[in-house]
């Protein structure tokens, strides 16, 4: 299994630490934008092996924790109806809404349940087919496959009692918004590797010569991390833009045809609201017109709702690397993920999260992998 | 919760149209989409998203991944109950 522990060879590590040090001549501010190189960071104290001028802040690639309020609230008005069942990924279960969460609706006679697929939401509507059934699709470029899927498959199957409340989001435009930002520090990103294996790294490659920053697409690894890092750094140094695709063992070019084909038979881009950042232009998707008749929010006259973020919260800078959870004073004491306040701390694969989950807000020294 | 599990395809079959098969997710047998990758076959080993096989991994990519999304935590969404026919 020589292979197999490459990825996980301290010395391999360490070369490429002495490499990233060696070649470090000024301070750069990188980000990582997918919430499971997010995770992977901060549990192996991937941040803190770096030469101190180099700083990882951490982007807005959790899914869960953009996904935003009005959405959520619409889900709960959504689910709480006599009649409905309301299908969800396990994960939003017990995102909290401005008034309550999935799973307290379901402890309240609410019929909510969790599917492993989107498809299997369509299985659940051909069972009942006296009750609505409604999917709450949700997720970045990798998921988008799996919801257009369902949506499809109802139209095809004749299935008039699914419908879909869509919150899809877009990589390549949130990082666009994150350069954009007034006070924006980050100078080059590690790229998200399993959004690319649908989405290929082209579109990529325009964000990178606009704004003339590197981009390393990147696996979740500690090494893949550190050799992105590595990556990015050096390109910086020698004042190279462009997309470097570090995770060539996964990732191609061109992504999956095929997949994006059927995300574009279902979807069309619409501007969309990111939970602690706000609205960022064409970051979504919605439903296209021939599939109007299984949009929940036309199904369901939800109508405007009434949202509530806490104010102290700093979600929104701590999403663009303005901020880090330590920089909060309710991190860790009034916003824990038992009660979270905000976006970062709503899913384990948030900033905030996933520094209270390895113990971060104690200050406690973290693992070395 | 975007993170694709590798699993090796075990079954291939046809539903109503649809390129279905069975993938193994480290003993976790679940079923997948595997219409939108037509080169994968009986043996090969994919990466899979809610259902979705997304791309053909090599053996031992898939045993690290797996592996390793083990330790982190995130192979989650393998313990919801499949919804069957």
């Amino acid at each position: 299994m020589k292979y197999l522990d490459e990825y996980r060879d301290g010395r391999v590590a360490a070369k490429i630490l002495g490499e990233i040090t060696r070649v470090t001549t000024r301070p750069w501010t990188l980000m990582e934008v997918c919430g499971g190189q997010t995770h992977s960071i901060v549990k192996h104290g991937v941040d803190r092996l770096l030469p101190e001028k180099i700083e990882l802040v951490h982007g807005p690639g959790c899914p869960v924790c953009v996904t935003p309020l009005e959405q959520i609230d619409k889900a709960h008005a959504i689910a709480a109806r006599p009649g409905v069942i309301f299908t969800s990924f396990g994960d939003m279960l017990r995102v909290p809404g401005s008034h309550t969460d999935l799973l307290r609706l379901k402890s309240t006679g609410a019929d909510v349940r969790i599917v492993y697929a989107p498809i299997d939401a369509v299985r659940i509507a051909q069972e009942n087919p006296g009750r609505e059934v409604v999917f709450f699709a949700i997720g970045f470029e990798t998921t988008a496959p799996a919801n257009a899927l369902a949506v499809t498959r109802a139209r095809a199957l004749g299935v008039r009692n699914f419908s879909m409340l869509v919150s899809q989001v877009l990589v390549p435009p949130a990082m666009a918004a994150v350069l954009q930002s007034p006070g924006n520090r980050v100078q080059g990103f590690l790229g998200p590797g399993h959004v690319c294996t649908v989405m290929g790294y082209g579109e990529y490659e325009a964000l990178a010569a606009h704004y003339r920053v590197p981009i390393v697409i990147t696996g979740f690894e500690p090494v893949d991390l550190l050799d992105g890092v590595l990556r990015t750094v050096r390109r910086l140094e020698n004042g190279k833009a462009g997309v470097e695709n570090q995770y060539s063992r996964v990732v191609t070019r061109d992504g999956n045809v095929a997949a994006r084909t059927l995300i574009w038979s279902a979807f069309e881009v619409c501007d969309r609201k990111w939970r602690g950042i706000g609205t960022i232009p064409k970051s979504g998707l919605r439903l296209s017109y021939d599939f109007h008749a299984y949009d929940a929010e036309r199904r369901f006259d939800v109508g405007a709702v009434e949202t509530h973020e806490p104010a102290e919260c700093i979600s929104g800078q701590i999403l663009r690397g303005l901020k880090k959870p330590h920089d909060c004073p309710a991190f860790g004491s009034r916003c824990t993920p038992a009660h979270p306040l905000g976006a970062t701390m709503v899913s384990a694969e948030g900033a905030c999260a996933a520094y209270f989950a390895y113990g971060r807000h104690r200050g406690e020294p973290v693992a070395v992998p | 919760m975007c993170l694709a599990i590798p699993g090796k395809v075990i079954e291939v079959f046809e539903d109503r149209g649809l390129r279905m098969g069975r993938a193994n997710f480290g003993g976790t047998v679940r079923k997948v989409c595997l219409e939108h990758l037509p080169d994968a076959g009986l043996g090969d080993y994919v990466l899979v998203h809610v259902g979705f096989a997304l791309s053909k991994v090599d053996p031992e990519e898939a045993e690290r991944t797996y592996r390793f999304l083990e330790e982190l935590g995130q192979l989650g969404e393998l313990q919801v109950p499949e919804a069957e026919p």
